[in-house]
């Protein structure tokens, strides 16, 4: 089903979110990947405050391509969700509702996702030309040190994702891989 | 004995990192185009649709394919009748790698020291692989490997024992467990035979043949087209959202290896498989 929703959102939001659906988002998101996470969580371990208000917000593990002049960013697709599992469930539990994506996620990642309702969404790997069609703007508000790796808030219009992680638990990936193999493959 | 300055290496190395981020080549397209035709999954139809339209905007825009603008593998076929001028071979070629990845707003993503992880910010150093080879000239094949895929790579120690189903077992095992994470439809190079680090280089190698082109041992060709089959048997689909188009090819080099071995590299690549080629 084709849905667009606005983002930040809230849990009635993440509610009507279910696995497979497709979904374009409009609003504010924040990019984080590895050494942002690492980061991030350490300043949660020494009991210092996050860069930004993560609270009903959505991350977008993404690291960028340079901008060529007069474009609000270069190539942006998702990297790899997995590595930044072990950091994961401490930002769900701080009211983290999304994440952008692609790839596996841990038990408890899956879990945490639906202990504090919020979605995990996939977004195309490799076409990260034709996202950043979808991206308005981009601003680095922390960790400027970390080149491509530093925190970018983002105007995002339309930007197409899917549902893989809905916060029932139900898993995409899956339920997908089933129903599309083949007698004799297993 | 032929002459070559190394301005000339820095400068190919240069516009070959920029060419390999915004093109891939034909046989690329036309695989992505033939498997969206094919794809039973009507989502995986637009996964790879919307595939083709990536590489028209990266094209038109002169915007990176993928923002994963990876990490410079090189190959390096020197012929002996060759002199280089000027330099150091490998100075010049990190130096093309650097002034690619710069001046053509490729990303940065090498980082210094594999703990400490601090970026050398221009992508250098980038991983050579020289051969010396008859006549007097040098062929670059320059490959910018993404890491979504690179890290669900698998080498496999066999035994001989094992024979070809092990072979078979440890492809299908690589691809199953690498699944969404490499961004599929992927092309699946693999390398058998040699020690432990030939057969990882044959699987690289592998990676840089066309998708049309099979092993000239016909016995591999074989295992190359009942392996796709059998990989898009496994439901994994475009974007790893299931369908019918797991990969678009399975690329396999063999070499001879020891008495006690069977060796077994298996890289993966996802449908961003980048290189060209220059003969100086």
């Amino acid at each position: 089903m084709k849905k667009t929703i606005t983002v930040p959102y809230d849990e009635e939001t993440v509610k009507q979110l279910c696995s497979g659906d497709y979904v374009y988002l409009t609003g504010t998101i924040y990019t984080a990947r590895d050494a942002a996470h690492k980061r991030m969580y350490e300043a949660l371990e020494q009991g210092k405050e996050l860069p930004f208000d993560i609270k009903n917000n959505v991350i977008y593990y993404m690291g960028p391509s340079p901008a060529r002049k007069g474009r609000p960013i270069g190539s942006a697709g998702p990297t790899t969700a997995s590595r930044m599992d072990k950091y994961t469930p401490a930002l769900l539990d701080l009211g983290l509702k999304g994440m952008i994506g692609k790839g596996k996620r841990t038990e408890e990642v899956r879990h945490a996702i639906v202990q504090n309702g919020a979605v995990y969404f996939a977004a195309v790997g490799g076409a990260g030309a034709l996202l950043s069609k979808s991206i308005v703007s981009s601003e680095i508000i922390a960790y400027d040190d970390l080149g491509t790796e530093a925190i970018r808030k983002l105007q995002v219009k339309n930007f197409p994702v899917i549902v893989v992680i809905d916060s029932k638990g139900n898993n995409l990936y899956e339920i997908a891989i089933k129903e599309y193999m083949e007698d004799g493959s297993a | 004995m032929k002459t070559i300055h190394v301005k000339e290496i820095i400068e190919n190395v240069k516009e070959m990192c920029i060419e390999a981020n915004h093109y891939l080549t034909d046989d690329m397209k036309q695989a992505l185009k033939q498997s969206e035709k094919k794809e039973k999954s009507p989502l995986g139809k637009q996964i790879l649709a919307q595939l083709e339209d990536n590489l028209k905007i990266a094209a038109e825009d002169m915007i990176p394919t993928c923002q994963d603008t990876g990490m410079a593998v090189i190959f390096i076929e020197i012929g002996q009748e060759v002199y280089i001028e000027g330099g150091i071979l490998t100075d010049a070629v990190n130096e093309g790698v650097r002034q690619g990845y710069v001046e053509g707003y490729l990303r940065k993503s090498v980082v210094k020291d594999p703990i400490f992880r601090e970026n050398t910010n221009d992508n250098t150093p980038a991983v050579i692989h020289y051969d010396i080879v008859a006549g007097d000239q040098i062929k670059i094949v320059l490959a910018p490997k993404g890491f979504g895929s690179e890290n669900m790579s698998r080498i496999f120690m066999l035994k001989p024992a094992d024979g070809i189903e092990g072979v078979k077992n440890a492809i299908l095992t690589a691809v199953k467990d690498a699944g969404p994470n490499a961004c599929p439809p992927m092309v699946v190079g693999v390398g058998i035979g040699g020690t432990f680090e030939k057969c990882a280089l044959l699987a690289k190698k592998a990676l840089t043949r066309s998708v049309n082109e099979y092993s000239p041992i016909s016995y591999i060709s074989e295992l190359e087209e009942e392996l796709l089959k059998k990989i898009n048997q496994l439901g994994i689909g475009p974007g790893g959202l299931g369908g019918s188009t797991t990969a678009l090819a399975v690329n396999i080099n063999t070499y001879p290896t020891h008495i006690a071995g069977l060796p077994v590299a298996v890289n993966i690549c996802c449908h961003v498989n980048r290189h060209c080629v220059r003969v100086l």
